[in-house]
């Protein structure tokens, strides 16, 4: 394993920023100081400029292995992922079959484990995510699953739901919902509202979404298990979990880059590849997310990254799937979102790396593909999960040049602002100026 | 003005009042063609146009092909009556498929609204003529309702459509009743009729009305019976009963009483006011078949019409011609 010095980044540890040299020795972070003499044989890292932190964590990506790998896989996933400057992520289990058993998510951790990133599992909360009897979190969360979810679609009965919450808590896992209350929202396939309306398409209400987040708080508060609300959309959504969470009670979300950058007037066009649940919302809804991931508000971006094949999205838009990719770009759009120059590194890290690590319990020796120093504070002896991020660089996203296996982006030909340009995962240099090595 | 000369109709969404009086000038120039002895002028001769219904229909298919070949074009018509998906084949490929055999314009007709839009992305050389999308748009029905009124006040009026542009229907008290949430036909009618500067109300059960009817150009009928004796035109809609319309009225019995046009009520129409309804009916539901058969009852008109407003339809978009004169 080679060395690497990090020469004059912004270093970005939680506690505060201050510029300095980063050593990583052997995988590991050897040394952290305002100037290192390097090693013999280091290879440098200008980061003049850059932000240095901790690799980021994405609670949400949809890898499609097993039953879609021609959409992607946990291999391609994980490229696409280290390109966005992820270290680690956490693979959904609305795969076909659905992640529901310890030998579904063993065949998908021993992917991971060979792949360029940590790649971790949520388990199913129901046999086949179907809703109706409970799967085997037990024996899941001993193999060291921390999330379960029938993400695709929440659990729609309350009392499954509430028992899942009860079995979970003594457990130590924690319960991840996809709100939305199909008996509402089902058949529609964008926001419901004047639009919606005006291009006869069904629409999915705002309301679905609040009324599951507003029953999941208060089967919080009855069992005491731990529930992180998954992509939330409208700015109801977070003042409920706001709070829920003021109350002490053990909630935490995640908000989704294109619910931040995109509202429900990209559907005008009947473009399956702005389709996705929840669904875009109004313009005053984004602006609420934005303002929500620079106070705090929000824990989490996760990407709700949902690859789909070409085919899948020449379809009729109230056919085509739901879900857009995300791996890639959502840093850059994080940093926008919160205002570029006036973005504060501290936070963009919080809600890229360091809660999302929190909330996915991502611990050292918890799995045995599990490394260390995920969201954590630049440690001397962690190992080097690391991302070196440059806030000053332009590029244009383009779908002909990304790692997933599909294309469906819909910020083809968007100019960005701000850039991952280094990850470092598992110890390793994975991507260097913005390419795999 | 924004002209369908050339280019595609796939909403009446935003169509200019210019744009929509073209159609229907265009139009009266082709009725007269109808009325001949031999039905047929050569001004699409050697085209072809592909009609192409993903949902079944009868009568709007048979009307495009039939205008379609008065124009004498080319029709290669294919069913496709069944979802995409089912078919296992995605609407990109269907429509490329056709493109194939080489067409200069298609007349779609999907379950799924937006669909012609998305051909119309897909093969941007081929004039796409939205025959019926979902519940979003069914423009040839707006514009040949719009031109039945305007065809029937000119007559009384003594005078012609072609005179009037649309000043006929400017100021026109305009009723549309029953399942506007589900009707497509709703959606163009309301932009045909505004366009014109009608004035439009709509009457039905709060849960077929759209969730957002507050910021649509029309006004919504606090008294049924009321805004019946308003109205100029009593626009009826068939209650979708395949799009699950049925379930948002707790009976058809229900529908009919309080929103239904019995003979009582088409009894105290001011004898001046046209009745329509874009077919197929249920009657007794929406309407009572006594009323259906009254002389105000204007449906056979609407069919007929259908056919000249098609034909300027294609007319306008394959050829890029302003005018049929000559023909």
């Amino acid at each position: 394993m080679s060395d690497f010095v990090l020469r004059q980044g912004l270093l970005v540890d939680g506690r505060g920023t201050r510029v300095g040299d980063l050593l990583v020795v052997d995988g590991v972070i050897a040394d952290v100081a305002a100037t290192i003499d390097a090693p013999v044989g280091a290879h440098e890292i200008d980061a003049t400029n850059c932000w240095v932190g901790p690799g980021f964590v994405d609670l949400h990506a949809h890898l499609r292995e097993p039953g879609r790998e021609a959409s992607e896989t946990v291999h391609s996933g994980a490229l696409a992922a280290a390109v966005g400057g992820y270290s680690a992520i956490v693979a959904m289990p609305n795969t076909e079959p659905a992640l529901d058993n310890v030998a579904l998510v063993s065949y998908v951790l021993e992917r991971g484990a060979r792949s360029a990133i940590d790649v971790m599992v949520a388990g199913a909360i129901s046999q086949d995510r179907g809703g109706e009897k409970l799967a085997p979190m037990g024996e899941m969360a001993a193999l060291g699953v921390r999330l379960f979810t029938d993400d695709g679609t929440g659990v729609q009965d309350p009392s499954l739901m509430r028992r899942a919450l009860t079995y979970a808590k003594p457990l130590g896992v924690r319960l991840a919902q996809h709100c939305e209350d199909e008996l509402l929202a089902g058949g529609g396939s964008m926001n419901e509202g004047a639009l919606s309306g005006r291009l006869g398409l069904v629409g999915r209400p705002a309301l679905a979404e609040e009324l599951m987040v507003l029953r999941d708080i208060e089967l919080v508060r009855l069992t005491g298990g731990a529930v992180h609300f998954m992509h939330l959309s409208t700015a109801r959504s977070i003042e409920l979990v706001v709070a829920a969470r003021v109350e002490g009670l053990p909630v935490s979300c995640e908000v989704a880059p294109h619910h931040f950058t995109l509202d429900e007037s990209a559907c005008s066009d009947f473009d399956p590849l702005f389709k996705v649940h929840p669904p875009l919302r109004t313009s005053s809804d984004v602006t609420a997310l934005r303002e929500a991931l620079v106070t705090g508000a929000v824990d989490a971006v996760a990407t709700d990254h949902a690859p789909h094949a070409p085919e899948l999205k020449d379809l009729p838009f109230d056919e085509a799937p739901p879900g857009m990719l995300g791996l890639e770009h959502a840093a850059s759009l994080t940093y926008e979102a919160m205002g570029a120059a006036s973005c504060d590194p501290t936070q963009f890290f919080n809600l890229l790396s360091r809660a999302p690590a929190r909330i996915a319990q991502l611990r050292p020796g918890d799995l045995r593909v599990c490394h260390g120093g995920h969201g954590g504070a630049l440690a001397v002896g962690d190992d080097a999960n690391l991302v070196i991020f440059d806030p000053d660089q332009r590029w244009s996203a383009s779908r002909d040049s990304m790692l997933s296996r599909s294309t469906n982006t819909p910020y083809d030909g968007r100019e960005m602002l701000g850039r991952v340009r280094t990850t470092f995962a598992k110890g390793s240099l994975v991507v260097n100026q913005g390419s795999l090595v | 003005m924004n002209s369908i000369r050339g280019g595609n109709l796939l909403s009446l969404d935003g169509l200019s009042s210019e744009a929509i009086v073209e159609v229907l000038d265009t139009a009266e120039s082709f009725v007269e063609v109808n009325q001949r002895a031999i039905k047929k002028v050569p001004a699409l001769k050697g085209r072809v146009v592909a009609s192409l219904f993903f949902e079944e229909s009868t009568r709007t298919r048979l009307s495009f092909e039939t205008a379609a070949k008065r124009l004498s074009a080319d029709v290669l018509s294919l069913a496709v009556a069944s979802s995409s998906v089912k078919k296992g084949e995605s609407l990109r490929d269907t429509i490329a498929t056709i493109d194939a055999l080489g067409i200069d314009a298609v007349v779609m007709r999907h379950q799924s609204s937006g669909a012609a839009l998305q051909v119309s992305r897909y093969v941007p050389h081929v004039h796409v003529i939205n025959a019926g999308d979902g519940l979003h748009q069914h423009p040839t029905q707006g514009l040949l309702d719009v031109f039945t009124v305007r065809q029937v006040l000119a007559e009384r009026h003594a005078t012609s459509g072609l005179e009037s542009g649309g000043e006929l229907i400017a100021g026109l008290h305009v009723l549309i009743v029953g399942d506007i949430r589900h009707s497509r036909v709703a959606r163009s009618d309301i932009a045909a009729y505004v366009a014109l500067g009608a004035q439009v109300c709509v009457a039905a059960p709060g849960t077929l009305l759209p969730d957002d009817v507050a910021s649509w150009p029309v006004s919504v009928a606090t008294d049924f019976e009321e805004a019946l004796e308003w109205a100029d035109v009593v626009a009826l809609l068939r209650l979708q009963r395949e799009r699950g319309s049925g379930s948002f009225v707790p009976s058809l019995g229900e529908f009919t009483v309080t929103y239904g046009l019995t003979l009582e009520r088409a009894q105290r129409l001011r004898p001046t006011t046209l009745i329509m309804h874009p077919g197929p009916m249920n009657r007794g539901v929406e309407i009572d078949s006594r009323v259906a058969d009254l002389p105000a009852a204007l449906m056979a008109r609407q069919v007929t019409n259908g056919v000249p407003i098609r034909m300027a339809v294609l007319y306008l978009t394959v050829s890029g011609s302003p005018r049929a004169s000559g023909l």
